[in-house]
């Protein structure tokens, strides 16, 4: 693999993650359990989806060509898709949505604030846009999950049970491959290697805060940065793809 | 004050005041029917915000590109702001948001009726954006008049968005105008779909408007739904020329004398069948906020326990 083929692949895990998230996210318009939730997870959707927006344009320029930002979200098929399994899951109850967005965000934002310092000028501008947004989310996901998890006993259970259920997907968060690993070691992207631990630190004491318990380890799953998905991530693509599915090659 | 003007009855002090052209504000004495009718049009407002998420919010996760997505995505949650805005103001004549969507919820309280209209394909979007939001602004701008100063104040924070709602509608419309037979066709089964329902956004002809006469004298209302509708209609028939697109209506003429276009009439039962219950979607439109609502009771709960357990006023957002 070229450095110009890992850039890109870098830039499409990351677009990936942005889109699928921002999707799942999306997912709530009109459906939140008030008015100015609503608006707030909209927003939050709308940061993924410029986020990907971003990926995706750099991802155009490496892989030269017609390719366009839309290329890459409208039409590759489940295998071509490479974000974190976390990112892909249904979006649940609004429990499992604050709980997966702060277990994720309270990453991103680390990520982003390291991704800032990349040597890659255009990676690093989108971490730092990146990183002010984040900064939003995860004030926002503390709040959420000292309410939930200190409000009713019915919103503490359904609160533990959501990280509970999204423990296992963590790790992969964590994952360094080939292609991570060289990148690396050029100063272009982030370890999360060692990340690891100030997250860690970060969610467990929110966690204890919230008066939830710690969720135990045991189980973690992976497969997404290698296009080994859920089944719910067809499901998603089918949607999100059907107007360049039903009417290829057109302009919008 | 003189001592005329403090002699006078609340009635005539009031009606004076609104003569003059003064904003009424939420401790002001107003006639118990002015507030009445006032809670009854902006909570109508305010739930066809809300309502209005649906048709479009349908199409958020299946737009045909990225940009699109993200102009939707910020052109809904524009349309919940305004919502938020509404209820606000709707709150300041005593009412609360809980009581306010239990209102919808029960049918006591009404939204726009357009919404009750299913958006079939991506060219609804365009239509919506463009005629349902073209309507909204030709009766939003003359409401920034309105006589109640909160309702008024929402309508100028409303207007100044939305142009751009507008404008991503249109824009739709022309780039399907501009693309292969298939997208002209899909924009023109919009424009078809959606004309009708546009112009019945206004209500009833002047003479039938069962509110209108005692809304226009407290200046609630600023401006007829016929002389509205005339607006509304030179408008949108001029944009929908210029894009090649056919506005479905036989007996549309320009009328020189006039300065307008002629028009022809609504079909006033479909107009009545929509509004009482008969529309292709009302069901699932108020079944859908239900739902919602419902499902976020526990979360409502969850945030209201969370404050009081540390004393902090529970902020009534149902
Ligand atoms: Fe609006
Ligand atoms: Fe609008």
């Amino acid at each position: 693999m070229t450095a110009n083929d890992s850039l890109l692949t870098y830039c499409l895990r990351l677009g990936d993650d942005a889109l699928i998230l921002g999707h799942r996210l999306s997912e709530w318009t009109s459906r939140a359990p008030f008015l100015e939730e609503d608006i707030a997870l909209t927003n939050v959707a709308l940061d993924f989806i410029g986020r990907a927006r971003l990926f995706y344009q750099y991802a155009a320029e490496l892989q030269g060509g017609d390719a366009t930002e839309d290329t890459f979200a409208y039409t590759r098929d489940v295998r071509d898709f490479t974000n974190l399994l976390i990112c892909e899951l249904p979006r649940g109850d609004f429990a499992f949505t604050i709980a997966r967005q702060f277990l994720y965000d309270s990453y991103v934002l680390l990520f982003m604030e390291q991704l800032k310092a990349s040597k890659d000028t255009r990676l690093a501008a989108i971490g730092a846009k990146a990183e002010k947004e984040s900064t939003y989310h995860v004030r926002r996901g503390r709040e959420w999950m000292l309410r939930l998890g200190g409000g009713t006993e019915e919103s503490h259970a359904k609160l533990q049970r959501a990280v509970d259920d999204l423990w296992g997907y963590t790790d992969e968060i964590f994952e360094v491959d080939t292609v991570t690993a060289g990148l690396i070691a050029d100063g272009v992207a982030v370890d999360p290697t060692l990340l690891r631990e100030e997250w860690l630190a970060t969610v467990s004491r929110v966690m204890a805060e919230a008066d939830l318990s710690q969720p135990s380890p045991g189980w973690s799953v992976e497969g997404g940065r290698r296009g080994i998905h859920t089944d719910d991530l067809g499901f998603l693509l089918a949607e999100l793809q059907f107007m360049q599915r039903a009417y290829p090659g057109l302009q919008w | 004050m003189s001592d005329k003007v403090v002699s006078m009855p609340n009635e005539e002090r009031f009606q004076a005041r609104i003569d003059a052209e003064e904003k009424i504000e939420p401790k002001d004495w107003m006639p118990e029917k002015y507030r009445q009718n006032l809670i009854r049009q902006i909570s109508q407002h305010a739930h066809s915000e809300v309502i209005g998420e649906q048709p479009e919010g349908n199409w958020i996760t299946r737009a045909p590109s990225l940009e699109r997505k993200a102009i939707l995505l910020a052109k809904v949650q524009d349309e919940a702001g305004h919502g938020l805005y509404l209820y606000a103001a709707a709150e300041t004549l005593g009412i609360t948001r809980e009581e306010l969507i239990e209102r919808l919820h029960t049918g006591a309280s009404k939204y726009a009726s357009i919404f009750n209209y299913p958006s079939l394909t991506w060219a609804d979007v365009g239509a919506i954006g463009w005629l349902v939001d073209s309507a909204a602004i030709v009766n939003q701008v003359s409401l920034q008049n309105t006589s109640y100063g909160p309702y008024a104040r929402a309508m100028v924070r409303i207007c100044k968005e939305e142009s751009f709602h507008q404008r991503q509608g249109y824009n739709i419309m022309m780039t399907l105008m501009q693309g292969n037979e298939q997208q002209r066709a899909m924009a023109q089964d919009a424009l078809n779909r959606w004309w009708w329902p546009s112009l019945m956004m206004f209500g009833p002809h002047d003479g039938e408007s069962a509110h209108s006469a005692q809304s226009m004298k407290w200046k609630i209302k600023r401006r007829s739904n016929d002389d509205l509708r005339q607006q509304y209609v030179d408008q949108a028939v001029q944009q929908a020329l210029a894009i090649g697109l056919e506005v479905p209506d036989p007996d549309l003429v320009w009328n020189e004398s006039r300065g307008h276009y002629d028009f022809g009439e609504i079909d006033w039962a479909e107009f009545e069948r929509v509004i009482n219950g008969n529309g292709p979607c009302n069901r699932q439109r108020l079944a859908h906020h239900v739902k919602a609502h419902e499902e976020g009771a526990w979360v409502r709960e969850a945030m209201a326990a969370y404050d009081a357990k540390r004393g902090k006023p529970t902020v009534d957002v149902a």
